[in-house]
């Protein structure tokens, strides 16, 4: 008898490596340890015979089941194991391939300049106001203390629309708006487009310009330069050698114009600097009595600055491109490349 | 303004180099443009004399001259120029020069004569653009001396960008003053030796535009020889400067302009009649400049005339018919100060702008007419012989610009500048300036000198302590002022967020001009009222906007006319409308697509973008405000009537317009491809709701599905706003999940499939509950809007 149950156990071992899927599996299980299971009768024989062997015989049958058993948990690991290899395998996929949906646009080098200026002067309190750029001669030129035929509007080649009406050819007339209806003290920049009737290589009749301004008791030449210092090197991120030149703005008295040390060549001298290693950069100066007087604010007790600069220029410098012209044709080539 | 570095010198020469000298100018505030070399680079030429000439034997046009060059021997040298003769100096080319343009001069045989050398023209050695034969050298040029000692030049031009309260500079002399006291050094204006008056004979002059004229001079001179020639080293200075010799004439009045600052005119005096009179012109009176221009003039035009005719644009220039010519004998010299005020402005009118009016408008010295008036005088008689008259002056004290006092507090100059300055250095600053000094307590009354016209405040003193201390000589301070803490407004919502959002879809942020073509914003918005430039930079760019759709339809052509297919840009900025009658400036918001939805990509299958597409963006960007606007179908004549939707308030104001380009402009503009659009007017698009908290209901919230069959003219919207009509406590969401057309439903009828989300605040909602919600609705649905129930 034991003999025909190692036959059985044999066999059955067999069944089990033979089967290839969970299925064949469950069909060797069924065969042998089922109701009518091979094994199981083998346990019903168990009955027949006298209770001295039965012991032991059961003992031999447990054990063949014990193996049976445990060689299916093998054999059923074995097919699990592989059934997730190829899962895994026919679920490979070509991550080098793009992702699916909207890609990704950009701002304007233009936009993104004056994002980072505002930044920088917003840390330290400065307020955005803008203006309209259809202006009243009163604010672009006379409050600014550029009367009619003052040689300084010959400098401006102002777009007119009546006698009276142009656009404006600055920031600046946003210093009189403010000025007008606010009272010191006045920490503000004033970004926006603006307009002068020249076009060529190095002009467009359009570009941006953010002019900057504070008011309050006590504001001295040293503070401009001071905030101006500071402001060149954050935006450049680096420790850049600026100057300052005594030049000549109606609004502003003392008035310079503010240089930098060239970025393209290091200040060795380039084409870009005309080889003189310098890059002017801005014009600034201390708000001319003229100009308080103006918005009826007392110049004995208040005193202040403003400094302009140019947007388009700044961001040529920063990200050296070479052409003004292409800010304004919205080559999408040279956009998405700031993006 | 260029002048001259040799020249410059010549008044002060400061013991530092060319590259020095321009930073010291620039760091005064006399900002230097381009410094470039007087002449090109060459060698080996020197001043030769011819001292004999034969005919070539074999060539008809050359000679073959003895040229001496200062050495033992003579050269034999073969020449071609027409003005070649015995006696005469020019420059000398000696074997071994080297001539601009690197040409090298060798031993050459010239149709069998040897020729050792060459003789130059001014163009050979680069001084002109044209020659007409040898450059010929005074009688008194040294045989032997190398001609670029000789001409001086080695010498720079310094061009000179002034600014215009600088008037004082635009000539040598002023730049001299100005190194000088940059330099603490000492300087003299031009001496020179006054010629004595030989006749008595005067041309009357009178002045009726006192104000404007506040000095005239004038005086006659006779027998100029008309064929005299501008000295060699007048016309070297006068090239220098930029100006062109013309004739000794008016070679000399730009002579001494360049000099002294001081325009001058010459009339030929055989051409005028009666005496001189100075007076605004008279309605239409006309002139015909030196330029040929021919000019009606008005009672704003001041003019010099005569019993008969105008004769000249006061200050600017003067007229053709009494200008001096090459048979020139006698002249009347004019030498005036215009006063700025009376000049500003006039040149300008007529499209005009001379070395004249430049210095006018922005004030010449009104000391320095006499002086301007010998020195010409003396010139003109050295160059080309003649005798004096004496000086007829018309004075207006009156009107000469006063130069009164200017207080300077000393507490000023520290809150101003920042910085303490000693006494003694405030006042030698300013006695340098040339400024006469009082010492008052607590600070100065400085009186200018009358060729400072910029000097009339406290602050322009101050300005010019500052400048001569050096600007980067001043402290730089750190920022310490009052601060207050910012606002963080939360009802409006920031227009970068927008922008950042379009980005993230996908859009590329544009730029375009503000000013459009006619054409294009008539096509566009044909119904808009839009403002048009005087003074167009072209025709292109000439109206103002009243959309931005203008410039982003213009970017998108110019990209797909460079191979670019798909396009999507946003714009924010000013549009220019005049609505009821009143002109606004208004902030808006613009975007435009064309292409393909999605960039072609392997996971998805290329499709046109269409008007949801670009719903989705835009209810994207009202969805960062959470403010609940409508899209009603409308008509805008830029757009497809199909596919067009106003976008309205909760109030019911236009925010703006989405929608697809009107295929009629597709095809006028261009375009080979839908092209969608949309325009927000940035002040209500950035209203944003505060969120109000709500509590959350504890129970579950249930899902029922309703497919309606609706007429085709019945609205998304009207199904929505008829549900919401129920004002259904429970109703927590609607979404359209399916619209279908097609089998099964009958044609001009569509099937819109709902569901509808219920929760209860206090409650678990029972079936029998929820039936009874939507019979209730669609029974509301049936009535208003005429709804079947799909089966």
């Amino acid at each position: 008898m034991s003999a025909t149950l190692e036959e059985i156990l044999a066999q059955a071992l067999e069944k089990l490596a033979e089967a290839k899927d969970f299925n064949q599996l469950d069909q060797a299980r069924v065969e042998y340890l089922g109701k009518r299971g091979l094994f199981t009768l083998q346990m019903k024989e168990l009955g027949k015979l006298d209770p001295e062997l039965r012991r032991a015989a059961g003992q031999v049958i447990n054990q063949a089941k014990d193996q049976f058993q445990q060689t299916l948990e093998a054999r059923k690991n074995v097919l699990e194991n592989a059934a997730l290899e190829e899962r895994l395998a026919s679920e490979r996929i070509d991550v080098t391939l793009p992702g699916r949906g909207q890609n990704i646009g950009g701002l304007h080098p233009v936009t993104t300049t004056l994002r980072r200026i505002s930044r920088i002067f917003g840390s330290v309190g400065f307020k955005v106001i803008e203006g309209p750029e259809i202006e009243d001669d009163y604010h672009n030129f006379e409050a600014l203390n550029i009367p009619e035929h003052h040689p300084a509007r010959a400098m401006h080649d102002t777009f007119y629309f009546d006698a009276h009406t142009v656009l404006r050819t600055h920031t600046s007339p946003v210093q009189i708006r403010v000025m007008e209806s606010e009272k010191p003290p006045l920490k503000v920049i004033a970004p926006g487009r603006v307009y002068r009737c020249d076009s060529d290589i190095t002009h467009t009749p359009m570009f941006h310009q953010v002019e900057g301004f504070l008011v309050d008791t006590d504001v001295s030449f040293a503070d401009l330069k001071g905030v101006v210092y500071e402001f060149l090197r954050a935006f450049f991120e680096k420790d850049i050698q600026v100057r300052f030149r005594p030049s000549y703005f109606p609004f502003t008295e003392p008035s310079a114009e503010v240089d930098i040390e060239c970025v393209i060549c290091n200040g060795e001298g380039c084409r870009v600097c005309s080889q003189t290693g310098w890059l002017e950069v801005m014009g600034c100066g201390m708000i001319h009595p003229e100009v308080f007087k103006a918005v009826n604010i007392n110049s004995d007790d208040y005193s202040g600055f403003a400094f302009g600069m140019g947007v388009e220029r700044l961001a040529m410098l920063r990200y050296g491109i070479n052409d003004l012209r292409l800010f304004f044709e919205n080559d999408l080539k040279f956009l998405e490349q700031f993006n | 303004m260029q002048i001259s570095e040799a020249w410059l010198r010549e008044y002060v020469n400061p013991a530092i180099n060319t590259a020095q000298l321009v930073e010291q100018l620039t760091m005064a505030g006399l900002e230097v443009d381009s410094v470039t070399p007087a002449a090109a680079p060459f060698s080996g030429v020197v001043v030769g004399e011819v001292l004999s000439l034969h005919q070539h034997p074999d060539a008809d046009r050359l000679h073959v001259c003895r040229v001496a060059v200062g050495e033992a021997e003579p050269l034999q040298i073969v020449c071609g120029a027409s003005n070649v003769r015995v006696g005469l100096k020019i420059p000398a080319a000696l074997i071994g020069a080297v001539l601009p343009g690197d040409f090298k001069i060798k031993k050459s045989k010239l149709r069998g004569e040897e020729s050792f050398g060459m003789l130059c023209s001014a163009k050979e050695l680069g001084l002109a653009a044209d020659a007409d034969g040898l450059l010929e050298l005074p009688p008194d040029a040294p045989v032997g001396r190398d001609i670029r000692d000789y001409l001086s030049l080695n010498d720079a031009i310094i061009e000179v960008d002034l600014t215009p309260n600088r008037a004082d500079c635009i000539s040598v002399e002023g730049i001299a003053r100005e190194v000088a006291i940059l330099n603490q050094m000492s300087w003299s204006a031009t001496q020179f030796d006054k010629i004595e008056v030989s006749f008595q004979d005067a041309i009357a002059v009178s002045v009726e535009a006192t104000k404007a004229c506040p000095r005239y001079l004038g005086r006659v001179i006779r027998g100029v020889n008309p064929k005299a020639e501008t000295p060699l080293w007048m016309q070297e200075r006068l090239r220098r400067s930029g100006l062109r010799s013309l004739s000794p004439i008016v070679d000399v009045t730009n002579y001494v302009l360049m000099e002294m600052g001081q325009p001058l005119h010459a009339f030929d005096a055989a051409k005028l009649t009666g005496g001189i009179t100075v007076r605004w012109a008279k309605p239409d009176e006309e002139v015909t400049l030196l330029n040929g221009q021919a000019l009606k003039l008005d009672n704003e035009a001041l003019v010099i005339a005569d019993d008969r005719q105008t004769l000249a644009l006061a200050g600017i220039m003067g007229g053709k018919d009494s200008a001096v010519s090459d048979t020139t004998q006698h002249i009347f010299l004019e030498c005036a100060f215009f006063a700025p005020q009376g000049l500003a402005g006039k040149a300008r009118r007529f499209g005009l702008h001379t070395d004249s009016s430049h210095r006018f408008e922005r004030g010449v010295d009104p000391t320095l007419q006499e002086r301007a008036i010998e020195r010409a005088t003396q010139l003109i008689i050295d160059i080309a012989g003649g005798s004096v008259g004496p000086i007829t002056e018309v004075k207006t004290e009156a009107a000469i610009p006063q130069r009164p006092p200017v207080w300077l507090r000393k507490k000023q100059i520290e809150k101003i500048l920042g910085i303490v300055l000693a006494d003694a250095k405030i006042v030698d600053i300013f006695q340098r300036l040339g400024m006469d000094v009082e010492i008052q307590e607590n600070g100065w009354l400085i009186t200018p000198p009358g060729f400072r016209f910029d000097i009339a405040i406290e602050a322009d003193l101050i300005e010019e302590i500052a400048r001569i201390h050096g600007y980067n000589n001043l402290p730089n301070s750190s920022l310490l002022m009052h601060s207050a803490l910012s606002q963080a407004t939360e009802a409006r919502l920031d227009i970068d967020r927008v922008k950042d959002l379009l980005v993230d879809r996908g859009y590329q942020e544009a730029i375009t001009y503000s000013f459009v073509d006619e054409e294009i914003q008539k096509t566009i918005a044909p119904h808009d009222v839009f403002i048009s430039l005087k003074n167009p930079i072209s025709s292109e760019l000439s109206v103002m906007r009243t959309t931005l759709w203008c410039g982003l339809l213009k970017a998108a052509l110019y990209n797909i006319n460079r191979q670019q297919n798909r396009v999507r840009l946003f714009e924010t900025g000013l549009r220019f409308v005049t609505k009821d009658e009143k002109f606004q400036q208004q902030k808006m918001l613009s975007g435009l697509v064309l292409g393909s939805a999605y960039t072609e990509q392997w996971g998805q299958k290329t499709r046109p973008v269409d008007f949801f597409d670009i719903k989705a963006d835009v209810q994207a960007m009202f969805g960062l405000t959470d403010y609940r606007v409508q899209f009603s179908p409308a008509q805008q004549s830029a757009l497809h009537p199909g596919q067009a939707a106003e976008i309205l308030s909760p109030g019911g104001e236009s925010i703006g317009w989405l929608g697809m380009l009107h295929p009629m402009l597709e095809k006028q503009l261009g375009f080979d491809t839908g092209v969608f659009l949309f325009e927000l007017d940035q002040t209500l698009l950035l209203n944003k709701c505060i969120p109000r908290f709500k509590p959350l209901s504890k129970y579950p919230s249930l899902r029922r599905d309703l497919a309606l069959i609706v007429k085709e003219e019945v609205s998304s919207d009207d199904i929505l706003s008829c549900i919401q009509g129920c004002a259904e406590q429970t109703l927590q969401e609607v979404v359209v999940f399916d619209v279908y057309r097609g089998k099964g439903v009958d044609d001009g009828s569509k099937s819109i499939a709902l569901s509808l989300i219920l929760q209860d605040d206090s409650q678990t909602l029972t079936d029998f509950e929820i039936d009874a919600i939507l019979n209730k609705m669609l029974e509301t649905l049936i009535n208003e809007i005429n709804a079947k129930l799909r089966d």
